[in-house]
């Protein structure tokens, strides 16, 4: 055991996975990796959806164990029966998915079985001041009494982060995906964090798909590919091409959008005028907004966490029936109804969670994508099957779908193909205007060229497209024309060449400087 | 491509034999349940206590059939119970005393077909007010259908101030008779279980076969998703409650039909049976996942194993614990049967 532990005694590394195997009943999760842990680094791993790597990180957090292979840390091998033991470690991680209590509050998440307590009980006090304290130091004064059901993704993001941060003896932080639901702004605090964790010697191991981000923030990268290590290397001596290439095979990047037509002359099919929604509390999510959305354009819509985004789909799906000003469809008037009645007028949602907005994780993939559209397929009350199979797969072709059998689980697809799903259950309906918000959110560089390129067909075939994005390279890829929101304002309109990254940065901050 | 069909298929194999085993659990429990009353109970093959294992068989099955609905929206209905009794004492009433209108001093008697079409529609009416209790108030299901069962259990005590309406033949005067075609056998079948079988086939058609089924199962699944993609989600489930007290009702005339006599206190705990039906059939108390035919099979285990322990002398308080047991080891089968599901469909998608 000594020889083969050579490098785990080294000082510079303090977590060795040795030759992991992950098998599952006919196929191999993780095939012969190795991966270090270095001290007081940043270690990114990275990899397309299904490479292996939260497999990887699972094991090391003790979820699971592997099939074949060691752990070890400071050269002792270990072995986690369960999360709570890797915890005792100093092993922490903060998910994908996020796993905080939405009933309970800020504070009660972030203690959660790690409570400090006073004469046996709860000292709520230490809690709250802990929590201030910690929330401080991410830049993210949230009241830690406030229910962590009613925060926004964004805001929920960062009391996992919080809650990471809390724990003693901390020496291993997993994050995975941690920005997919941060905006520019709270990714820099964050990054301020990662810095100072750094500093005082606490690994991070780190999975993104967002490779700027790893060109940043990254010490050292790991590229997994179909459960097996391809490449290894320090990130200065990388670039964002050799990552692409080394995760994808060949290399990839985002479809350039052609920005030469001139929307202006085509028929303006959705109108907003003086749209305005009160927030609880006083003040507006959303203050006198206007905007126009052509036929066959594709809208993006930036703006920091909170800006309002969100809350126009909410406000044209009819899910905000206390908002003020008009809608004009097609011209006329457009009073907004009932959910089901606004898909019936043209409109569809891809929604920004799709795991608890966007799936029936109970239903087959099939059905979720039929779901909206079922009632067209149905003949005297009765589905015509073959009407609605044919639909599905249709669809399924139609936005490529990596799927051998509709009639499969859906937790049974990947992430981006999960996706894909939502997004098919949406154009089933055959919608005038698509509502997408975050479409690229948590999936692999792959998925989100293909989602990209069906954001593009559709708009070719005249459907008139709203895209939310807090990725400001992806939203200047795919949008014809930038909407920037601040505050509930609206702070800008860029169109062609006024695009860039600054011009958008700059707006999205305009609406926090008039109060 | 080949190669890796092959291997799918091998490794496949020895997991889903125990997959089908697992899910056919209740139905291999209720052939065992069968064989061992055909030789632990003497009269069990007889076919008079046949007759009798199917009606009540019937009866827990028709009420599990529209709890297997409310459930699989995610939701309970403890009303069902209380209905069946308070529907049984509006037909006995109509029956034996007529509709009194005093302001024309007359008495309106209604012949039997005309009265069950109104403790029908009455059993619908009570399951629209559990439906629009939960969904326009937002009161949880199991609080709203608590408070109806107390409701509709008092009416049925105040009809006849706890009385029993007896001997419910009517008269060929008044042209209400016929009322116990209902508790009885056409040939040698019993017409309770008939209507079970009509009403599990267009429940069944309407759970699969249409998009109102698809959107009762995913209200369950994912009650936001399914807002979000359209589905009107209060209406399916107001619809949902309506069919459960609808099916209490008619429950209600059988009962009634089949003592030819109606009690106030008739149905009492019956709630339960047919949640036990439901969840041995293999519906998810989380909602989402749940079939018709499941709820039968389980309704036949429970009626089984009810009628089975009292032919073989066991003792009624030893019934109890033993109906308990096996409600919980079925949930208990369940969860192990979904975690075995999930983690296959995990697998699938890393192999990808």
């Amino acid at each position: 055991m000594e020889n083969t532990t050579n490098s785990a005694q080294n000082p510079e590394v303090c977590l060795t996975c040795e030759t992991i195997d992950k098998i599952y009943p006919g196929t191999k999760a993780l095939d012969n990796v190795s991966f270090e842990v270095k001290t007081g680094k940043v270690n990114v791993l990275i990899g397309e959806n299904g490479a292996g790597k939260s497999t990887l990180m699972k094991i090391v957090a003790g979820i699971e164990s592997p099939s074949n292979g060691k752990l070890y840390m400071d050269g002792k091998e270990v072995s986690f029966k369960n999360a709570a033991e890797a915890r005792a470690m100093g092993i922490g991680i903060i998910h994908q998915e996020l796993s905080l209590f939405p009933n309970l509050n800020v504070y009660q998440n972030i203690f959660m079985a790690n409570e400090h307590t006073k004469n046996g009980a709860l000292d709520n006090k230490e809690h709250i001041r802990l929590a201030e304290q910690v929330l401080a130091k991410l830049e993210y004064p949230i009241d830690p009494n406030t229910i962590v059901g009613d925060l926004r993704v964004g805001q929920q993001q960062m009391v996992e982060i919080a809650r990471n941060l809390v724990q003693a003896g901390l020496r291993i932080l997993i994050m995975d995906e941690p920005t997919s639901s941060l905006s520019s702004q709270e990714v820099e605090v964050l990054f301020k964090i990662i810095n100072e964790l750094k500093a005082s010697g606490i690994s991070i191991v780190y999975i993104s798909h967002r490779l700027e981000e790893i060109m940043r923030i990254g010490d050292y990268v790991t590229v997994l590919r179909d459960g097996k290590k391809v490449a290894e290397d320090d990130v200065k001596n990388i670039s964002v091409s050799w990552i692409v290439q080394n995760m994808v095979g060949t290399d990839k990047s985002y479809a350039k959008k052609e920005k030469n037509i001139d929307f202006s002359k085509e028929e303006v099919v959705l109108r907003a005028e003086d749209l305005c929604l009160p927030k609880r509390g006083g003040g507006w999510l959303l203050d006198h907004v206007n905007f126009e959305l052509h036929k066959g354009e594709i809208l993006g819509i930036y703006g920091l966490l909170g800006a309002g985004r969100t809350e126009i789909f909410e406000c044209i799906m009819g899910m905000r029936p206390e908002h003020t000003g008009k809608f004009y469809l097609h011209g006329e008037e457009m009073k907004t109804g009932t959910i089901a009645q606004q898909i019936d007028k043209g409109f569809a949602l891809v929604p920004e969670d799709r795991q608890r907005e966007g799936l029936v994780q109970t239903l087959n993939i099939g059905k979720n994508i039929s779901l909206s559209s079922m009632e067209r397929y149905a003949k005297g009350g009765l589905i015509n099957r073959k009407k609605e199979s044919e639909a599905v797969k249709e669809a399924i072709k139609d936005i490529h779908i990596k799927v051998a059998d509709a009639t499969l689980p859906i937790l049974s697809l990947s992430g981006g193909n999960q996706q894909k799903v939502v997004i098919g259950k949406g154009t089933l309906t055959n919608p005038q205007i698509l509502l997408m918000d975050e479409p690229s959110r948590g999936i692999d560089i792959g998925a989100k060229t293909e989602v990209f390129d069906i954001i593009n067909q559709y708009a070719a075939r005249g459907v008139s497209i709203i895209v939310i994005s807090s990725e400001l390279k992806e939203i200047i890829a795919i949008a014809d024309r930038i909407a920037v929101l601040s505050n509930g304002l609206l702070t800008g309109e860029f169109q062609g060449d006024e695009i860039n990254e600054q011009t958008l940065v700059t707006a999205s901050y305009k609406g926090h400087n008039r109060t | 491509m080949k190669n890796i069909a092959v291997k799918k298929a091998k490794s496949d194999a020895p997991s889903s034999l125990g997959m089908i085993l697992l899910k056919g659990r209740t139905f291999i429990a209720l052939i065992l349940l069968f064989i061992f009353f055909s030789f632990t109970a003497q009269n069990f093959l007889n076919p008079a206590s046949l007759l009798l294992i199917a009606k009540h068989v019937a009866l827990y099955g028709i009420l599990g059939i529209g709890m297997t609905y409310v459930i699989i929206t995610g939701g309970i209905d403890l009303s069902v119970g209380a209905i069946v009794g308070l529907g049984g004492m509006i037909a006995g009433g109509l029956i034996d005393e007529g509709l009194p209108l005093q302001m024309f001093g007359v008495n309106l008697y209604f012949n039997v077909p005309a009265i069950c079409l109104i403790v029908i529609l009455l059993g619908a009416l009570i399951g629209a007010f559990n439906g629009l209790i939960i969904t326009k108030f937002n009161v949880a299901p199991f609080i709203a259908t608590l408070g109806m069962m107390y409701v509709a259990r008092g009416f049925a005590m105040l009809r006849s101030n706890g009385a029993t309406f007896p001997n419910l033949v009517g008269s060929a005067e008044l042209g209400n008779t016929g009322f116990e075609f209902w508790g009885g056998n056409v040939g040698t079948i019993p017409v309770a279980a008939i209507i079970l079988i009509i009403i599990a086939i267009i429940t069944a058609i309407i759970l699969k076969k249409t998009p109102t089924g698809w959107h009762i199962l995913s209200i369950g699944g994912n009650e936001r998703a399914a807002k979000l993609s359209g589905v009107k989600v209060n209406k399916v489930k107001i619809l949902v409650y309506v069919v459960s007290g609808a099916c209490a009702a008619v429950v209600g005339i059988i009962t009634a039909s089949q003592l030819v006599a109606a009690n106030p206190s008739s149905g009492e705990s019956w709630e339960m049976n047919a949640i036990a039906a439901t969840v041995l059939g293999g519906t998810s108390m989380a909602g989402g996942i749940g079939t018709i035919g499941g709820t039968i099979v389980g309704a036949f285990v429970i009626g089984i194993l009810n009628d089975g322990m009292v032919m073989c002398g066991v003792s009624e308080f030893w019934q109890m614990v033993i109906k308990g047991v096996v409600i919980v080891l079925a949930v208990i089968v369940d969860q192990f049967q979904r975690n075995m599901q999930a983690k296959m469909a995990l697998q699938q998608r890393s192999s990808k």
